[in-house]
């Protein structure tokens, strides 16, 4: 068993919300991530999923500190990040470094690429004269697969796909041990996404990476990750290798979602059945009472699933799930109720 | 029996001392009743442009317009602007990617929907009212009644996809330009809006146009495929045989860049090589050889044309993809 990386306990990341112009009181708050543990082994890839507004981009940020965290700890190689400070967290970033969606909004438009990967050198004190550092900057566009005359470029003078490896190389001039990539490939064409998974996974062999990665796609997350995490509402759902997550979806949010994925093959998609969600996500801000997924879960029993709100259990080596019945829904005892 | 049929579209847009961008380069297709025929392709494809352009909603001014969108007889392109307002809407309506961008903001939804009603159907009023009622309650918007009073803002991006659905169908039209309608929106919601655009057409029988670059999407969807390169259609087939033997290598090469939720063990992807902006002018070869891995002498020097096999499957390429059980 290899050595835990990053292990998440019981973060919360909760937003005021404010009214009122002379008196700021607080009214409530958006419930973005409520109650998530998870363990990212070190040399792994660890993907989360889920749709828009269920607080898997505010989990990331919130490992890094970018957003603040409400409670809960964030233990990253021994130390937990949700309790440093300062210059100490500032150094601590150092080995955490962020992959951005869109990487024309994340690159300084005025700044070129040396520029902007020499920033995060200096900040951090690494490499002793301007040679040196230049020497890395292009050692790591080598890596990314850029050549040497990009280093004067701007970013607007290149395409989205050499866009997204210059965000890559960014995070990696720095040697970061954790790279969080939030949704690293969804802005991209699909003929250049596949340029990039396979970048990212070519990285992570040599440099031995470890990669939180966010996205909305479950195909791409279940292409690249080890383990894999769905989110609903703030919460994990549903945690399996992505193996055993693809072969038997425990949750029945995984389902459903599993059966909206359209795959590129007509006799796949002709043959097989949709669990059609009805409605739109809750609201976060005030989440229903019990299992946040019973206002749209096919499978929602009278009891238990509005009162209780179920933890993410260990059915079988590996694969936890967050319902009262996920036995009885797995063996057919519950089915369906429309 | 053919609805529309687009013969040799081509758009250019001109600047004054620029050279002139010719977004779509002589795309023929036809599209009969009640079928769904699917154009795809990647950003700058002009699979966009071509819809707006059968649409009547592209610019005057600084666009060269070339081709012919003949609709149930009549040439779109030849219509006076007054007579394009009638058929849009009423025979031609069209969905966007966007919902929140194609819908006033400040006019509430029932007012947006009505006045399709009032416009090509003439009613008014309650009647009207109800009518819109009924048509939010059909693409399945809950408690339609309130719904028509709110403003666009307060709908969810689902909602909001449905309303303009509701829109669209207001009037029957018998055909449906759909441009990547479900791009902005969650899977699970994708999956809905699918298959309500799906039980539409099955029900009114109206042909649907599904602009998109999900490759899944159209297999799901799709009777016809067109597969759109640099502004040109470079492979035309159904569904079926498409996705089982793609001839020309960027359909071939985008299928195998597409990690798949089904496949058993994750293998590795074989990205197409460089990007959209390294395509050659179609007058000097074809535009994908740059990027492709089966290139030939004869792919440089001249724009290669539009083959077919026997059974119909047209490519454009002079070293087509084999597979071994043709």
């Amino acid at each position: 068993m290899p050595e835990t990386l990053l292990s998440v306990r019981g973060l919360k990341v909760h937003f005021p919300i404010r009214r009122g112009v002379i008196f700021d009181r607080t009214v409530g708050h958006v419930y973005a991530v409520d109650g998530v543990d998870l363990d990212v082994p070190r040399g792994g890839t660890y993907g989360l999923v889920g749709e828009s507004g269920c607080g898997k981009s505010t989990l990331g940020r919130a490992l890094l500190r970018l957003n603040p965290v409400t409670d809960g700890q964030v233990v990253f190689d021994g130390v937990d990040v949700a309790a440093l400070k300062g210059e100490t967290l500032r150094k601590a970033r150092r080995r955490m470094q962020m992959i951005f969606q869109d990487p024309m909004s994340s690159l300084d438009p005025r700044q070129n690429v040396e520029s902007i990967l020499t920033e995060g050198l200096v900040a951090h004190g690494i490499g002793d004269s301007a040679a040196e550092r230049r020497n890395r900057v292009v050692e790591t566009l080598d890596a990314v697969g850029l050549p040497r005359w990009a280093m004067s470029r701007y970013p607007h003078e290149f395409s989205g796909g050499q866009r997204q490896r210059i965000g890559i190389a960014r995070a990696l001039v720095l040697g970061p041990d954790l790279i969080v990539a939030d949704e690293p490939v969804s802005a991209l064409d699909v003929s250049i996404q596949a340029q990039v998974i396979n970048l990212l996974a070519d990285l992570q062999r040599e440099l031995g990476l470890t990669y939180l990665v966010i996205a909305h796609d479950l195909a791409v997350v279940r292409h690249i990750s080890d383990t894999v995490g769905v989110m609903y509402l703030g919460g994990l759902v549903e945690e399996a290798s992505s193996r055993a997550l693809y072969a038997e979806p425990l949750h029945p949010y995984t389902r459903a979602l599993m059966s909206a994925v359209p795959v590129p093959d007509p006799e796949v998609e002709d043959r097989r059945e949709r669990i059609l969600l009805r409605g739109d996500l809750p609201s976060p801000a005030n989440p229903p009472t019990g299992c946040r997924f019973r206002t749209r879960c096919p499978w929602v029993q009278a009891t238990r699933c509005d009162t209780e709100r179920p933890a993410l259990t260990e059915i079988k080596p590996g694969h936890k799930v967050a319902c009262h019945w996920t036995k009885e829904i797995a063996s057919g005892e519950i089915t369906v109720n429309r | 029996m053919t609805l529309l049929d687009v013969q040799d579209l081509s758009v250019a847009f001109v600047r004054r001392g620029e050279a002139a961008v010719r977004a779509v380069d002589g795309v023929s297709f036809t599209v009969d009743a009640g079928q769904v025929v699917g154009l795809v392709g990647e950003s700058g494809c002009g699979k966009s442009v071509t819809s707006l352009a059968i649409m009547g909603l592209l610019p005057r001014r600084g666009v060269e317009l070339g081709g012919k969108a003949v609709f149930d007889g009549t040439d779109l392109f030849g219509l006076a602007p007054r007579d394009m307002r009638d058929v849009r809407g009423k025979d031609v309506a069209m969905i966007f990617q966007d919902p929140l961008s194609s819908l006033n903001p400040v006019i509430p939804i029932g007012l947006q929907v009505t006045e399709v009603l009032k416009r090509h159907r003439g009613m008014k009023g309650d009647a009207a009212g109800r009518e819109a009622a009924d048509l939010l309650d059909r693409v399945g918007i809950p408690d339609p009644k309130r719904r028509l009073k709110e403003y666009p803002h307060q709908l969810s991006g689902g909602m909001r996809q449905r309303a303009l659905i509701a829109m669209a169908v207001a009037c029957r039209p018998r055909l449906l330009i759909a441009d990547e309608p479900t791009t902005a929106l969650d899977v699970t919601i994708q999956a809905q809006i699918l298959e309500l655009l799906k039980d539409l057409v099955h029900e009114f029988g109206t042909a649907l146009i599904m602009i998109t670059h999900d490759l899944g999407v159209v297999a799901g969807m799709c009777d016809t495929v067109n597969v759109l390169y640099s502004g040109r259609i470079i492979e035309t087939a159904a569904r079926r045989p498409l996705f089982a033997a793609p001839l020309h290598p960027y359909t071939h090469g985008l299928l195998g860049s597409i990690p798949r939720l089904d496949a058993l063990e994750s293998e590795p992807l074989t990205p197409i090589r460089g990007s959209v902006r390294d395509a050659l002018p179609w007058a000097s070869g074809c535009a994908f050889q740059p990027r492709c891995d089966r290139p030939v002498e004869a792919c440089v020097g001249a724009p290669p044309e539009l083959d077919a096999t026997f059974t119909g499957h047209e490519y454009r390429c002079v070293n087509p993809v084999r597979h071994s059980n043709d």
